[in-house]
């Protein structure tokens, strides 16, 4: 048990260090960025903003880092947001309770998945174009819901999941807490955890070895289709309206991104939920860097897409190998990578 | 020749180290123009990273190379293809979406304007493979043929490659004796140039039969290196193994056989296999002898449902039961180790630990894991009881080396304690001392009172386990052998029984 603790530690210690120079960047630019005050029973601060905005994307990262286990990949989780967001909207604005609008919402999105699944793992479509038949029409079936408007409400019991507390802390951030803690958990104190990274490595082998292969992709792209559906209905709920439009938009960019930044490979295999929560925290807190720094906002995509490159940089493995090399000082350093040019294909199947 | 003072390549001092691992330590080759040299060790001797290190795969971590006397050191495959040595490792490496044709002449391919000749390029690739006695299309994709056929488009590629070395790891592994005996003419055509040949294999016969010298690893360091005119295969192998190999007497007497396990009714899917029966027994074990493309593999795939059979029923103990896949199949106590390890076999990223459980967890289910310690239990059981080769159960299983793969894959079935193991090329890649003892574990298996289906094309290892052999041809069943009828001449006799038409 110690053992495997220290193997995820060492696991997660980049993203942990990434994360951390990130926050102290913010805290360049705004000293009194870890302030946090409570005021009106809620916790206020700038590193409980960066917890709360991070929300959407962290828990997009969740479905994302399993579906890329598989060797897969969901582009159409921003749009299942604005679909579920205008499933939430529509239910409580047609009289219907909190409850019943979220767990429409939660139906919605596993429907979605359900569907990304099945082309997928059924009718054998390249994931990438699978989830893109989503991601396009998306929008346009949220756009039905919605018909057209952007559909604002006034329900208490649902704008709490999006801006409400709970003992102090913004319901978003414990959402996305107790959802990652619970899904990290249940994929490795189950086999499920093994059992997808078999399938994302090499998927005949997997299948001759008897894992059942077709319900396991239908269900993380179902767990994706989960995430993406939570995560709309708080970015609704936050604020008070379904945009059938604007709701998530690239944000399926982002939640790849999390993905890469917590080392996870977009060819599949062993991958880590914990890993991708950090990256996605990452992602937010250079956000939080630039809305701080005042700059203007012309910057902004500029500054963040160079500052995500810093990041992969430093994680791909020709620096790290440098910095191996660097560090052995000595003609002798174990290479145990193949040279490039005679690396083996992987295998697409 | 040999006395030629000035050897085409000479490796002196040739190191590499691995995290946990000494792959090689202070290894010389000396390879002459016209000689084939054999390349020989135990699994996990070091003879494909040695291999590695000549042609620039892996950065060595010592020693010298010249190359017609001067000194190289090629840094990929590509460059040591431009200095003139062509390689096949023991993993085919091309690429299987790409076609036949284009795998052949890949970086090369003949132009016509600066274009692209595809029509000459096509028509020159079935001149080169008709040379190796293939007779397939060039303008299909790679995938759609056998490993037998990947191999030699990939010995063909290398051949076309090499000016001055040929390096074959293992070439024959999935190869016929007629394919062998073509490759080899081929390499005797390239000997007579002056090229010099590295062959490696686990084939002793094949050993002698084409090759000069040999050179013979023991854990990464060189033991000897023999003219093979000299010496007996006894010397040879104890020089490898660093011990004798006892003779092992098989007594094929006591045929006490079980109830009835499995009945096979009619299977058969078009274009694969002509409807198949056959009946197995607790206690027996069935071979299945043919060549390429007669259906071996096909059968072991149908029975084990990785490929859904058209017709046909499977019956268990007298009842009727569903195997349309994998999955059901080792529900029912079925297991199979498939011939293709690299494709069908491993999990390359995961641990060799994960590896060897994965069937087991797969059938129990992902909501009831293995505990941990259960696993490292049966992962270390079976690694000692196979000799299985690693540095650590953590690493991942595509480092092994190629016969410890072969082994693992073993232990992930033998795990699930089936009752009918079906193994398609057992032994392919294992080395002699291996060899003996996987033919030992058949035949203890099938005392214990388990059901084996094995398909193979060594005949000899087919004559020592086999209680009862069925010959395949065309994908069809032609005769079976039973008792005192088993020996390789009447298998011989009966694949042959008419003129075939090898179709790929
Ligand atoms: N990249 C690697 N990292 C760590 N260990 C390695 C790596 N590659 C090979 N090894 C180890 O080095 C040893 C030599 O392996 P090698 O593949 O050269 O054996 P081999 O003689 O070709 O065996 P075989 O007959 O089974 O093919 C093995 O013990 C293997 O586990
Ligand atoms: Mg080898």
């Amino acid at each position: 048990m110690a053992s495997t603790t220290t193997s995820t530690f060492r696991r997660i210690l980049p993203q942990l260090v990434i994360l951390g120079c990130a926050l102290m960047l913010n805290v360049l630019v705004f000293p009194d960025f870890f302030r946090i005050e409570f005021q009106n029973g809620r916790l206020f601060g700038n590193l409980i903003d960066v917890l709360n905005r991070g929300a959407p994307v962290a828990l997009l990262s969740i479905g994302m880092t399993l579906v890329i286990a598989t060797r897969g990949i969901d582009l159409s989780v921003g749009a299942v947001m604005a679909i579920a967001g205008a499933t939430a909207a529509s239910l409580v604005v047609e009289g219907h309770g909190w409850v019943t609008a979220l767990l429409g919402a939660l139906a919605v999105g596993a429907i979605c998945g359900a569907w990304n699944g099945l082309l997928v793992a059924i009718l054998r479509i390249q994931p990438i174009v699978a989830t893109l038949v989503l991601m396009v029409a998306g929008r346009g079936i949220a756009q039905l819901i919605t018909e057209g408007t952007i559909l604002t409400f006034l329900n208490p019991g649902l704008i709490r999941l999006g801006a409400g507390t709970i003992m102090g802390v913004p319901t978003p951030i414990i959402l996305w807490i107790v959802l990652g803690a619970f899904a990290a958990f249940a994929v490795r104190r189950t086999a499920l955890g093994l059992l997808i990274e078999s399938i994302g490595v090499n998927q005949a082998s997997s299948r001759l070895a008897g894992i059942n292969a077709r319900v396991l992709l239908i269900s993380v792209y179902l767990v994706s289709g989960l995430c993406a559906a939570l995560a709309g209905v708080i970015v609704a709920a936050d604020i008070k309206g379904a945009d059938a439009n604007n709701a998530g938009l690239w944000l399926e960019l982002d939640a790849i991104l999390a993905v890469v930044i917590g080392g996870n490979s977009l060819l599949g295999g062993r991958f880590s939920i914990v890993a991708s929560l950090l990256g996605a925290l990452i992602i937010q807190s250079v956000n939080s860097v630039i809305l701080l720094s005042g700059m203007p906002p012309e910057f902004n995509l500029v500054i963040k897409a160079l500052l995500i490159l810093a990041i992969l940089v430093i994680q791909s493995p020709k620096v790290g190998h440098a910095v191996y090399m660097l560090r052995a000082a000595g003609p002798k350093a174990f290479d145990t990578r193949p040279a490039p040019a005679a690396r083996p294909q992987k295998e697409q199947s | 020749m040999t006395d030629d003072p000035r050897p085409m390549l000479h490796a002196r001092g040739v190191s590499k180290f691995f995290p946990g691992a000494v792959a090689l330590d202070d290894v010389e080759l000396k390879l002459y123009p016209g000689e084939v040299h054999a390349l020989l060790g135990e699994n996990g001797a070091g003879k494909s990273t040695l291999i590695k290190c000549l042609t620039g795969v892996y950065r060595r971590d010592g020693g010298v190379i010249t190359l017609d006397g001067a000194d190289i050191a090629p840094h990929s495959t590509l460059d040591s293809q431009k200095l003139g040595i062509g390689t096949v490792y023991q993993e085919v490496n091309l690429l299987p979406n790409l076609t036949v044709a284009e795998n052949l002449f890949l970086g090369r391919q003949p132009t016509r304007l600066g274009l692209l000749a595809r029509r000459r390029m096509v028509t020159e690739a079935r001149e080169v493979l008709a040379d190796y006695g293939l007779d397939i299309d060039p303008a299909e994709p790679l995938t759609s043929y056998s490993v037998a056929v990947q191999q030699v488009v990939a010995i063909a590629r290398a051949v076309e490659m090499s000016g001055k070395v040929l390096i074959l790891d293992e070439p024959t592994a999935s190869l016929d004796r007629d394919e062998v005996q073509l490759l080899f003419s081929v390499i005797r055509t390239l000997k007579a140039r002056g090229l010099a040949v590295v062959f490696i294999t686990h084939f002793l016969d094949q050993v002698f039969d084409i090759s000069d010298r040999a050179t013979i690893l023991r854990n990464g360091r060189v033991v000897g290196t023999r003219l093979l005119d000299g010496v007996s295969q006894t010397d040879i192998v104890t020089l490898m193994l660093g011990r004798q190999l006892e003779a092992r007497v098989h007594d094929r007497a006591p045929r006490t056989l079980g109830d009835l396990l499995i009945e096979v009714d009619g299977l058969a899917k078009s274009g694969m296999l002509d409807p198949a029966s056959l009946r197995i027994h607790k206690g027996e074990v069935v071979g299945l002898a043919g060549l390429l493309g007669s259906g071996r593999t096909e059968t072991a795939n149908l029975i084990f449902g990785a490929v859904p059979a058209d017709q046909g029923r499977i019956l268990r103990e007298g009842h009727e039961i569903r195997v349309t896949n994998p999955r059901e199949a080792v529900a029912q106590g079925f297991a199979l180790c498939p011939e293709d390890r690299k494709t069908d076999g491993i999990v390359g990223d995961l641990s060799v630990r994960d590896n060897i459980v994965l069937a087991l967890q797969a059938r129990q289910g992902w909501w009831r894991p293995i505990p941990r310690a259960k696993v490292t239990e049966i992962a270390e059981h079976y690694v000692k009881a196979l000799d299985i080769r690693l540095a650590s159960l953590d690493m991942p299983i595509r480092l092994l080396s190629g016969g410890n793969q072969q082994k693992a894959l073993l232990a992930r079935w033998l795990a699930t304690a089936p009752d009918f193991l079906i193994l398609d090329e057992p032994t392919r890649g294992i080395d002699v001392g291996a060899h003996a003892e996987i033919i030992a574990l058949i035949e203890s298996l099938r005392e214990q009172g388990m059901a084996l289906l094995v398909a193979s094309s060594e005949l000899e290892e087919l004559v020592a386990y086999s209680t009862r052999v069925i010959v395949l041809r065309d994908r069809r069943q032609v005769s079976e052998l039973t008792g005192d009828a088993i020996s390789t001449s009447n298998i011989i006799h009966a694949i042959a029984d008419e003129p075939i038409q090898e179709a790929s």
